[in-house]
């Protein structure tokens, strides 16, 4: 079954799997087996929630707080990339995401900091406030859970091809 | 009536969540009577759906938004066949997980749906 999948997925990039990936492993590799499956999840649900959020949010009412909403839409496209990455798979794909997944982390603890230290900057939260408590923390927690997954999937590449 | 509608919604997909995380927790896949319990409380999700928009339809107005009301209630029908799917193709405990964390994505979906039809 997984192996099925593997070949539908390499035949639509065809193309870019001979560029990046070494002759003699064609196969990218998975990065949604396993745990990465909730990680795929969790961050898909994050793009809903802050693309759809930070969207209603800008269209309705983009000058009651527009550094909250542009925050919270550059959340939304950060959260968009990881989770493309984490599906698209492979070496390229997991360096990637570990460099998105670090920046996301930097982004969560600085903005969290900010909104605690200087609440006036933010009249409306963002997805990124108070660590994002009103996600139940899920946007501090995401990150370095899938630090740790995109590191072990380094070593586990070896035996995998 | 979308009170009512939205707890039990809300109480069955917590009871999904801890069916499955059960099942994670004994190392297991979904199974079958998994994806039935599924199918109940997306069955619940399309009722709130129906009765939302005919409440819509009727004149009712939520407290926070039309438009919000409406993306609230299109998200917590879509959550659980998303997870669904996802736990349909790992077929290892973190399918389970995931399954689960569905549960509990929608639990808090429709604590949002009542804040925002009530005010």
């Amino acid at each position: 079954m997984a192996s099925v999948r593997q070949n539908t997925a390499q035949d639509k990039n065809a193309g870019n799997t001979m560029r990046e990936e070494p002759a003699g492993r064609p196969v990218r590799s998975r990065l949604i087996s396993g745990p990465g499956v909730l990680l795929v999840w969790l961050y898909g649900v994050m793009v809903v929630g802050a693309v759809s959020r930070s969207a209603y949010q800008i269209a309705t009412d983009f000058a009651r707080a527009p550094l909250a909403y542009s925050l919270s839409a550059l959340a939304g496209v950060v959260y968009g990339f990881i989770t493309y990455t984490l599906v698209r798979g492979g070496e390229r794909a997991r360096r990637a995401a570990l460099v998105c997944c670090a920046a996301e982390l930097v982004g969560v603890l600085t903005v969290g900091t900010w909104t605690l230290v200087e609440p006036s900057a933010f009249p409306d939260t963002t997805v990124w406030s108070d660590y994002g408590m009103g996600y139940i923390f899920i946007p501090v927690l995401l990150p370095l859970s899938a630090l740790y997954w995109l590191r072990a999937s380094r070593k586990r590449q070896p035996d995998a091809s | 009536m979308l009170d009512a509608l939205t707890l039990v919604t809300g109480v069955a997909a917590l009871l999904l969540a801890l069916w499955c995380g059960w099942a994670a927790f004994r190392d297991q896949p979904t199974k079958d009577w998994h994806f039935i319990g599924m199918a109940v409380v997306l069955l619940l999700a399309l009722v709130q759906l129906v009765i939302g928009i005919v409440a819509l339809a009727r004149g009712d107005r939520p407290a926070q938004g039309t438009t919000i009301f409406v993306a609230y209630l299109l998200g917590a029908f879509a959550c659980i066949p998303a997870a669904g799917f996802m736990s349909l193709a790992e077929r290892t405990r973190w399918g389970s997980v995931t399954a689960a964390a569905g549960g509990i994505v929608l639990a808090v979906l429709e604590v949002r749906l009542y804040d925002i039809w009530g005010g």
